[in-house]
């Protein structure tokens, strides 16, 4: 019968030495914020509220880290001049 | 050094002794005192460990599993709706393997909004892989805090304690207040195999598959097994040390009982009154208090009761379509075995009800004389 083996070697706990920045969840994204940076005014609004921390300011504008943002569009939201809009995946 | 102690106060020098590093907690009755006097002690400078205010109970145990993942001792104290919203951390907690100490004074839930003693919050918390122990006195529930440590930190598994509201959170009784030297010696600090460290950064609990998840999960229920007998372990190095034995449960007149009253916490303590008025009485009466919950203690009770025996289960909770909590798992645990006890089940008390003497002799006579129902709970109402 297939039962589970049991041993002395069931781990306790799971362990990770790997950084969840190897996790790209960029891939996830269906949705992409993009910049237009005539109309920011440097107010990292997109920066405080971005959940995955992947927005960093960069001479007093917003750098988003597209490898790991899930578009999940906050930042856009949140934006009081609409310098960050939303555009589909793969738009140009 | 006997003190008179309400039983929050008994549980919280509990923790005290026990030298708990890390407390975070949220107020509500009938918990409150036992986190109230921890922070006045902090403040006071006779509690050497850090009392973290928060904002619900949820943060509190997630500030513990933060805590205890750094390798410090936790301790926190809740009730009722308290523990209902900390249930999701509670999973976090066993999962991640931390022998964090919480007590829980039984409280009702709402609604409708009740504040008197009822079991059914700790038990809807049975599946989240805690161990649960249930005190009869407050005694008890001071000696079952630094036990629990012990217990907790050998399994690698969290432990709540339990004590009934009002009827001993706030009831005073004389207790036998160990030194911080006997203390010591009984429960050595704890080290923690794994913990946070900037210096090896490390990911904890991160996403695991099925195949990893079922075989932690196995793990996890080895350990939790194991606590039946570490639970025995601890109680009788607490008994050497102290001179107050402690097991999985408390047997009282039992040996040649023709029918038990079987039940937890305070209820115990009354049920050996009932019991010794019945014997009086030329009845042949006993009680078994179960004292561990989780994991329970089938392999104990398969070995105190037995075929011929009726036991009257005592249950001040209910799980909603289905019966008295402690009844349903003493059922489950008899099951299947050759040679069984009868199992009746009564529920009463939901709520605060008092549970007195007379209404628990009732209970016994009417399962000893064969007019209890195996199929359906009686549902009991002291009109007294």
């Amino acid at each position: 019968m297939p039962r589970l083996k049991i041993d002395e070697n069931l781990p306790v706990v799971h362990v990770s030495d790997r950084s969840t920045l190897e996790n790209l969840t960029g891939s996830w994204r269906t949705m992409a914020p993009r910049l237009r940076p005539e109309k920011c005014t440097g107010c990292m609004l997109c920066w405080k509220y971005c959940p995955d921390a992947c927005i960093e300011m960069i001479d007093g504008r917003p750098v988003i880290d597209m490898d790991h943002c899930k578009g999940c569009g906050i930042c856009v939201a949140e934006c009081p001049p609409k310098c960050l809009i939303m555009v589909e995946e793969g738009a140009r | 050094m006997r003190k008179v102690l309400m039983g929050n106060h008994a549980a919280t020098l509990g923790a005290v002794l026990a030298r708990a590093q890390v407390v975070a907690a949220y107020p509500i009755t009938p918990a409150t005192q036992v986190v109230e006097l921890i922070a006045e002690m902090e403040a006071k400078g006779e509690f050497s460990g850090r009392f973290m205010r928060i904002e619900s109970e949820h943060s509190a145990m997630a500030a513990l599993l933060g805590a205890a993942s750094a390798g410090a001792r936790c301790f926190t104290a809740t009730s009722s709706q308290g523990l209902a919203y900390m249930h999701e951390l509670l999973h976090w907690v066993s999962g991640a393997r931390l022998p964090i100490v919480m007590v829980d004074v039984n409280r009702a839930l709402a609604a409708p909004w009740n504040l008197w003693t009822d079991q059914t919050d700790s038990l809807s918390q049975r599946d989240t892989g805690w161990i649960q122990l249930y005190c009869a006195t407050n005694q008890e529930v001071l000696d079952t805090v630094l036990q629990a440590y012990k217990i907790a930190e050998r399994v690698q598994l969290p432990a709540m304690v339990v004590l009934d509201g009002f009827t001993l959170s706030h009831v005073y009784e004389p207790v036998d207040v160990p030194t911080q030297e006997q203390a010591d010696a009984f429960l050595p600090p704890w080290d923690a195999p794994r913990r946070l460290d900037p210096a090896a950064p490390a990911g904890f609990g991160a996403m695991e598959g099925p195949k990893g998840y079922m075989r932690l999960r196995k793990r996890l229920a080895l350990d939790m097994e194991r606590a039946e007998d570490e639970t025995e372990r601890a109680g009788a190095e607490f008994g050497r040390e102290f001179g107050r034995d402690y097991g999985v449960i408390e047997t009282y007149r039992t040996a040649d009982a023709d029918t038990v009253l079987l039940t937890s916490g305070a209820v115990g303590s009354t049920a050996k009154q009932a019991v010794d008025e019945l014997r009086e009485a030329g009845r042949k009466a006993g009680v078994v208090r179960v004292r561990l919950f989780r994991p329970f203690p089938a392999k104990t009770l398969r070995r105190v009761l037995r075929q011929g025996q009726k036991v009257a289960v005592v249950d001040r909770n209910y799980s909603q379509g289905q019966q008295g909590i402690f009844c349903e798992e003493l059922k489950a645990a008899m099951y299947g075995l050759p040679e069984r006890p009868e199992i009746y089940g009564y529920v009463a008390g939901l709520g605060g009800g008092d549970i007195t003497v007379e209404l628990l002799k009732e209970i016994w006579l009417e399962t000893d004389s064969g007019k209890a129902s195996a199929l359906e709970p009686a549902w009991m109402e002291d009109p007294r």
